[in-house]
């Protein structure tokens, strides 16, 4: 056979390879979250804007201070994030130091947002563009990463921290500070 | 009753599908004479009980039957009238029957009307039809039956997403169906030619009119589908490059090569197999969208009802259908003739690269959809979003736009390259005008892809207008004047894309009453936030007041919705459209104190995107017009022509 005539078989070959993992796709389990490739490397240095005229602004570039932390990726606009507030409220109560950054936001949005629901934050950058989350590998509001003592993410919690969740990320900042 | 008769008339019309594919084998294969006469009247007959099961589907939701299964599932009886119709389709089984009934209608029509092709090559097309269509019909019988009872009845339906409570939407999903079923047709022909061997021009006239119509309604529902996203979602954007969208943009994407590719075989007789390959890859498309977006395969914003066993079914159709195609395909394409030469300084090489270009482009747009479910099986999750699209296609499009300024002005089989600089120098000089006008003039820094984009826009909206140059307007043909509109319709389309993404501003407030902010020169003032009640939902509603230099444009009134039944918000932005952009106003959240998210957006003639698409969906139409009486003219010389002949 020639080669003309072979190559008139690619597109039935990239067709099956297509249908395979078509199949294989569709019978796999659908989990719906996407992990950070980022665990266990340096939290992106980012300087960002400050989100609120109440707090500083945030550079990630000043994380390796020796003490392990939580930085919330969060919104104003973002319904989970109002959600969980009671539960970083009750993390900084138990001393743990959180960072947040808010997403897509403005300032007004934002200082409405802490009044309303509460401050739990030391320092909250404001990320217009989405750049820092993209770095950080986190694909929604709100995603929560422990950060180790050296600036190590050790750890993304995605979605709303419930209840539940308070110990287990005590645990991991415990952890963290190994 | 109706839905027994519904039913009844499915299984009939799947019988008649079976007798028909029966048929078209004995007539081609055997020659078969009774055959070959019982072929059409079993088509029509199927068009017409596909018809009438899709109206007693139509009936049932009119009625608010709450006994069918289906109804009492996406209707509910204090809908408006509209969206009880549109319910219909609005769902997975009702929409399977909308694609089986179109598809019958469509294969009806092809028996009565299509004159051109030879006898064989049309019952062959009719028998790849009927091959098509039973396996929608074992899909819609076995594994999605629209007309299931309920027992005992529901008390009321569960309503309808509230999102999907919308004009445009109730009629931009069947648009896109009815074009994906266009699509089939040209799948069919294309089977059919192939089975016969008669890939010819000939062939590439009779398809041209289904491509041309898939490709209308394609446009003019991923347009409709862009302005809908717009200003239903509320976030500003026009492309959000989710699986759904690119769902429906690759099939559009084959079909505009397919149509190009087609003209160049109805014209010149070249591009023979590449056609072929076209109208398969198309259709497949087509398929795989609908794949795509039913199995729940990917994450998508659009959350339609994921059933992996309806997955596995349109799967398995797609390996059939699709494969063999592919290796009819494979076996075939070497006994068709390559078909005539041609210079590559032509207007077919310029057709060539558009189509490898919409084909690199597609090919991108589908690895980039289906590259999550690639990187998951070897571990790794990732989800592809605007940054690669934009940053990969934007690029490859804006050079098709260029081909697009340059193929038009060349001839067909030869033209003279030196000849072509002369006829280039005008839109090019008006491009590079346009690019000092822009960096010199632009207050702020704008991108390079916008920048170029708006240059070529400038090139091309003149550059399109070239086919009716120094021609007698009254005596040009309808199709010509298609392809001018069209092709101006990409120019005013990409000159929007670039606008609204160089030139957009945003305000994000927490406004409360009385409050202003400047934006592009206007002032907005939040003059109240009031409650209001619709039919089936309850609002926040702003009044904001417009005004330039002082003199009011207009009260916008965008509503924060809350609907009842199922319990979802909503926003209900508002577009406030001047000449020149639209203003954008969107009323978030309460906050404490009184004060209100409110988002405000000046977006420079991004109505340009759509009025584009429109455009384009408008020239297609004149193109099919034009075709479709120039092909009537032709036979029915050719009739008198053979009368003369005879009389003689």
């Amino acid at each position: 056979m020639n080669k003309r005539l072979l190559i008139l078989w690619v597109p039935l070959i990239a067709y099956l390879i297509f249908l395979v993992v078509a199949s294989l796709g569709l019978n796999r389990d659908q989990q719906q979250v996407v992990q950070s490739r980022m665990i266990g490397k340096p939290v992106p240095g980012i300087d960002l804007p400050a989100a609120s005229s109440m707090k500083p602004a945030l550079s990630t570039k000043q994380m390796a201070d020796g003490k392990p932390r939580l930085l919330n990726v969060f919104a104003s606009w973002c319904v989970p994030c109002a959600a969980e507030a009671p539960q970083l409220a009750q993390l900084a109560q138990r001393g743990v130091r959180i960072d947040a950054v808010a997403i897509r936001d403005a300032r007004p949005d934002v200082d409405a947002f802490l009044k309303r629901h509460g401050d739990p934050f030391q320092r909250i950058g404001l990320d217009a563009r989405s750049t820092l989350q993209f770095y950080l590998g986190s694909s929604g509001v709100p995603e929560t990463f422990v950060v180790d003592g050296k600036g190590i993410i050790r750890y993304q919690h995605i979605g709303y921290i419930g209840p539940q969740d308070v110990e287990m990320l005590m645990q991991k900042l415990r952890e963290a500070e190994t | 009753m109706i839905a027994e008769a519904g039913l009844a008339a499915l299984w009939l019309a799947a019988l008649l599908a079976g007798a028909q594919l029966l048929f078209a084998w004995a007539a081609v294969a055997k020659g078969n004479a009774d055959a070959l006469r019982l072929i059409r009247p079993v088509t029509v007959a199927q068009g017409v009980l596909t018809g009438l099961a899709m109206t007693l589907l139509i009936i049932l939701f009119l009625r608010s039957d709450m006994s069918v299964y289906l109804v009492a599932a996406n209707s509910h009886s204090m809908k408006p009238f509209i969206y009880k119709f549109a319910g219909a389709w609005g769902n997975h089984e009702g929409s399977m029957l909308l694609w089986v009934a179109v598809m019958s209608l469509a294969g009806a029509a092809v028996a009565l009307f299509e004159r051109g092709l030879d006898k064989r090559t049309h019952i062959a097309t009719l028998g790849a039809q009927a091959a098509i269509s039973l396996g929608f019909y074992a899909f819609l019988l076995l594994a999605s039956n629209p007309f299931a009872r309920l027992d005992p009845a529901a008390r009321d339906g569960q309503g309808l997403n509230p999102l999907l409570q919308d004009p445009g939407l109730a009629f931009h999903p069947p648009t896109l169906y009815i074009g994906y079923v266009g699509l089939s047709v040209a799948f069919s022909f294309a089977v059919g030619a192939l089975l016969t061997r008669q890939v010819n021009a000939r062939f590439a006239r009779a398809v041209r009119p289904w491509v041309l119509a898939a490709w209308i309604l394609l446009t003019f529902g991923i347009t409709a589908g862009s302005y809908w996203a717009y200003y239903e979602l509320g976030w500003g954007g026009w492309w959000f490059w989710d699986p759904v969208e690119n769902a429906s943009l690759m099939p559009w994407l084959a079909a505009t090569a397919l149509l190009h590719s087609a003209s160049v075989l109805a014209t010149r007789d070249a591009l023979r197999a590449w056609t072929i390959m076209l109208a398969v890859v198309a259709f497949a498309m087509s398929m795989i969208g609908t794949f795509l977006v039913r199995s729940g395969i990917l994450t998508s914003v659009h959350a339609f009802a994921v059933d992996p066993t309806r997955g596995s079914f349109i799967l398995i159709l797609l390996g059939i259908y699709i494969g063999g195609a592919l290796i009819l395909f494979a076996l075939r394409a070497h006994t068709v003739n390559e078909g005539a030469r041609f210079d590559p300084v032509s207007r077919e090489a310029m057709l060539v690269i558009n189509n490898l270009l919409l084909c690199v482009i597609l090919a991108l747009v589908l690895i980039g959809t289906l590259y999550p479910l690639l990187t998951e099986m070897m571990g790794v999750r990732v989800s592809v979003g605007p940054p690669y699209f934009n940053t990969i296609i934007g690029p490859i499009a804006l050079a098709l736009m260029v081909v697009l300024v340059i193929g038009p002005m060349l001839r067909w089989r030869k033209d003279d390259a030196k000849l072509l600089l002369r006829r280039a120098a005008v839109p090019g000089g008006l491009a590079l005008l346009a690019l000092i006008a822009i960096v010199g003039l632009s207050s702020r820094a704008v991108g390079l892809l916008p920048t170029l984009g708006l240059a070529v826009a400038a090139a091309l909206a003149l550059a399109s207008l070239a086919p009716l140059w120094k021609r007698n307007l009254l005596r040009t043909p309808l199709f010509t004047y298609g392809m001018v509109i069209a092709h101006f319709g990409c120019a005013v389309s990409l000159a929007g894309m670039a606008s609204e993404s160089a030139f957009s501003s945003e305000r994000l407030a927490a406004a409360k009453p009385g409050d202003t902010y400047e934006i592009a020169g206007m002032t907005v003032r939040l003059d109240s936030v009031m409650p209001f009640a619709g039919p089936n939902w309850t609002a926040m509603q702003a009044a904001l007041t417009v005004s330039k230099d002082g003199r009011v444009i207009g009260v916008a009134h965008p509503q924060a919705r809350f609907f009842s039944d199922p319990p979802t918000p909503t926003t209900e932005s508002v577009q406030m459209t001047r000449w020149n952009g639209q203003l954008y106003l969107v009323l978030g959240e309460a906050l404490e104190d009184g004060r209100w998210q409110l988002r405000i957006w000046w977006k420079p003639f991004v109505t340009f995107i759509w009025l584009g698409g429109g455009l384009i969906a408008l020239g297609g139409v004149l193109a099919l017009i034009g075709r479709v009486r120039r092909e009537r003219r032709n036979s029915k010389a050719q009739a008198s022509a053979a009368a003369a002949m005879v009389a003689a």
